[in-house]
């Protein structure tokens, strides 16, 4: 017993020689949250949680391969490569969300994590990812839980190392309002979700919105994922003989919706409004979404550029065409863009070099995204809010003129809003 | 060919927690349905909820998607009534012929046949999809079912759950996972048309007499044609019909064949009426297909067709009629049901569940060989 514990004694002793001697003078002590070492010729390990597989890839497809591009482009961090690892896929569920993150914790020399693809991903994930201490910045969740109402009240899954470049649904549900009360001159809307955080979010912060500005709500109602009847639910909306539904959902359902809503007496002139799940190309070409309002995020990127790699909206369209043969499935391939970037800036900020060692320290690296300001990306100049909301937040309302030229639609803005 | 005999009833009263609870679920089911009627129809008569026009298209289409599930659920009724086990994989037949009547209709459209030939079109694609199903079912039965003869239940129907995930993914392999969508119905066949004095759309009404032809030309085959005799002595006795010199594989085979032959039509109704399709399509309708003939009673033909037609309906108009019922005036503010749609899939279950608490062997009642009987 006393010879283990003094050999034990001596494999401490000897570690703390050798530890001393690889030092070359830098004293680095890690904060409260720990630190990743990155040893000489390993690289920096960040992590891609995105909806790659389902109903919902044509979203979290182009967001991975932008991370991927934007790692390219930025390089490499003092001497070490970024490995982003196999994609990992957040199934734009809960369970996804959660099994993928257990895969990202169960690595202590993962950094950081670009992710979720959706909200209701992000909702299960983030709670394990904030308690090992890692940072994850969304491209495309946008429920106000996740952050705050903008108003100063925390999100109710809210978590320490959360950001996101996306916008809040606060605000889109406030553009989306005045864009049917004040634009279009509506009063009567009815509301449709899928029980998402994501859609759900939108039509209540829609509702509150619509409702303060002096609008009707003749029903707010729900689909269920994978439903395709949906006459039922279009009768239930009809009987309320509003003048605009706003649907904010994703296209497989709401394909069905737009297929089957001429099935339905008492809706032949509704005003449909959907956001920005459903600015997507598999639901663009549908003939039927012809003539459609779509919320969403100002996509006029313009000369906008990354501040930090000097690659505007053209020059990465360019090399994405080039890499996959064919432009993006969704919008938000600039916000991970410049949510990538932003990452790796900040890790580069906080680095530690100790010779041909890399010393990560969580909190700095948790401080240093929240004092994001001004930072610029292709969407515009970043400034994080305390509860990690980054984006320049301007929404723009597109009408969706001709199902022949879908590009052009998506540049066809009628209405822009910004808080 | 009786239906199940229950134990002889006992007139005695005896007082049983079973018995009263069953009772309890019967009483607070109908009160739940009368008040939630009640108010719709308060609310019908105070002019709110859907007008008759939006009621009456609502019912028509609620049928046609209860024609549907009907027609997939005669291919669950026969297998089990000829081997008495569930064929988990009859979704994934179904989904086999939605996706190959996909390529089919996607190649008519795009020569210009689609719209050139509507009735034509229409016929190809169906003659497509019934094929296909029939083929996937015929080698279903004789790759992973066959050499299973004669094991206990319980190993075909865990075969069964294994080839339906096998022929999701393989078909998610060869089509890719992206929802395809079918070309909007072909001529003007979208448009209403006057029937018996109501408008109704075309491929509604469609969808309804496809169903019924299907059904009739089943009824014949089965009651009246020799074979159709053969498959009803097999389930009925496979041993005796064998030494009848009834060649029972055969019979099976052919079994089979016509509850693929008939998820096929199943699949083309689909298409015309939801037309957007992917590897995952058969799941749903396959659960509800299998409701919708235990509901009839399973082995029970008519029965799977009646069970079908209903549960369409309870699943389309039950939850506004009922559930919607409890935002009438009559009520106090709290009992009203938020999202009314969303609980279409509880709506359908609870119905299951409740048809087989007031009638456990099925509205027309069940058909069973003497072996499952047993």
């Amino acid at each position: 017993m006393k010879n283990t514990s003094m050999r034990l004694v001596a494999a401490l002793g000897a570690l703390a020689l050798v530890a001393a001697a690889c030092g070359t003078g830098v004293d680095f002590e890690a904060g409260p949250l720990g630190a990743v070492t990155v040893e000489g010729g390993e690289s920096i390990q960040i992590r891609s949680l995105q909806a790659i597989s389902g109903d919902v890839a044509f979203l979290g497809v182009p967001n991975e391969r932008a991370i991927r591009i934007a790692v390219e482009d930025y390089g490499e961090i003092e001497g070490h490569a970024v490995n982003v690892g196999t994609g990992l896929d957040d199934l734009c569920s809960a369970d996804g969300g959660q099994s993928a993150a257990q895969t990202i914790v169960s690595d202590e020399q993962v950094v950081g994590v670009i992710g979720t693809s959706c909200s209701g991903a992000a909702t299960a994930a983030m709670p394990l990812i904030s308690d090992a201490d890692m940072v994850m910045i969304s491209p495309s969740n946008t429920s106000p839980a996740l952050t705050s109402d903008l108003l100063g009240t925390k999100g109710t899954d809210n978590h320490d190392g959360y950001y996101r470049t996306a916008h809040n649904d606060f605000i889109q549900g406030a553009a989306a309002a005045d864009f049917v009360f004040n634009e279009l001159g509506l009063t009567d809307v009815a509301l449709i979700h899928d029980g998402d955080p994501y859609t759900n979010g939108l039509t209540n912060a829609m509702q509150d919105a619509f409702e303060g500005l002096g609008g009707t709500i003749t029903v707010h109602t729900a689909v269920s994922k994978d439903q395709t009847d949906m006459v039922p639910v279009l009768t239930e909306v009809a009987a309320t003989s509003p003048q605009a539904i706003f649907f904010p959902i994703f296209p497989a359902e709401g394909t069905f919706i737009v297929q089957q809503i001429g099935d339905v007496a008492g809706l032949e002139d509704v005003v449909l409004v959907g956001a920005d799940g459903l600015i997507a190309d598999n639901f663009l070409v549908v003939p039927e979404s012809e003539g459609m309002y779509f919320s969403g995020p100002d996509l006029r990127f313009g000369d906008q550029k990354s501040g930090v790699t000097g690659v505007s909206a053209d020059d990465f369209l360019a090399n994405y065409e080039s890499q996959h043969g064919g432009p993006p499935t969704a919008p938000f391939w600039a916000h991970s863009y410049d949510a990538t970037i932003m990452l790796l800036s900040a890790i580069e900020a906080v680095a530690v070099v100790d010779g041909d060692v890399l010393h990560i320290d969580r909190q700095l690296l948790r401080d240093e995204l929240g004092k994001t300001a001004n930072f610029e990306g292709i969407t515009g100049n970043l400034t994080c809010d305390e509860f990690g909301d980054c984006a320049s937040g301007k929404i723009t309302v597109i009408l969706h003129a001709s199902v022949a030229d879908i590009e052009a639609s998506k540049a066809n803005v009628v209405f822009s809003f910004a808080p | 060919m009786s239906a199940t005999a229950a134990t002889a009833p006992t007139r005695r009263f005896r007082f049983n927690w079973v018995t009263s609870f069953l009772w309890g679920i019967r009483i607070g089911a109908l009160i739940v349905i009368v008040v939630g009627i009640t108010g719709s129809i308060q609310l019908f008569a105070a002019g709110e909820g859907p007008t008759l026009e939006q009621w009456r298209d609502l019912v028509i289409s609620s049928i046609s998607t209860g024609a549907m599930y009907g027609l997939i659920a005669l291919g669950y009724s026969m297998v089990y009534g000829v081997l008495g086990f569930i064929n988990f994989a009859h979704g994934e037949v179904f989904m086999s012929s939605t996706m190959v009547g996909f390529i089919a209709a996607t190649l008519l459209f795009d020569n210009g046949f689609w719209n050139a030939n509507p009735l034509a079109s229409l016929l190809i694609v169906l003659l497509v999809a019934m094929f296909t199903s029939t083929l996937v079912a015929i080698l279903v039965e004789r790759v992973a079912y066959r050499p299973l003869r004669g094991a206990p239940r319980l190993i075909p129907l865990i075969t069964s759950i294994g080839v339906s995930f096998f022929l999701q993914y393989a078909f998610a392999g060869l089509f890719g996972v992206g929802v395809r969508s079918y070309p909007a119905p072909p001529g003007n066949l979208g448009n209403d048309v006057e029937f018996l004095g109501i408008s109704i759309s075309g491929t509604k009404l469609l969808v309804i007499v496809t169903a019924i032809l299907a059904m009739i030309v089943l009824w014949y085959f089965v009651t009246r044609t020799n074979t159709g005799r053969a498959m009803r002595a097999v389930a009925e006795d496979k041993e005796i019909a064998g030494l009848m010199g009834i060649n029972v594989d055969r019979t099976i085979v052919t079994t089979f064949a016509v509850g693929g032959a008939m998820a096929g039509v199943g699949g083309f109704l689909w298409a015309l009426l939801f037309r957007g399709v992917d590897f995952l399509t058969g799941f749903l309708p396959g659960i509800k297909a299998f409701t919708a003939a235990v509901l009839g009673g399973i082995g029970n033909l008519p029965g799977a067709m009646l069970g079908g037609v209903l549960l369409g309906l309870f699943e389309g108009v039950g939850p506004l009629l009922v559930l919607g019922g409890y935002s009438s005036d009559f009520y106090p503010d709290a009992w009203a049901i938020p999202a009314v749609s969303q609980l279409k899939d509880f709506v359908a279950f609870s119905a299951l569940i409740l048809v087989l608490v007031f009638r456990p062997s099925g509205l027309l009642g069940e058909r069973l060989g003497s072996e499952e009987r047993a």
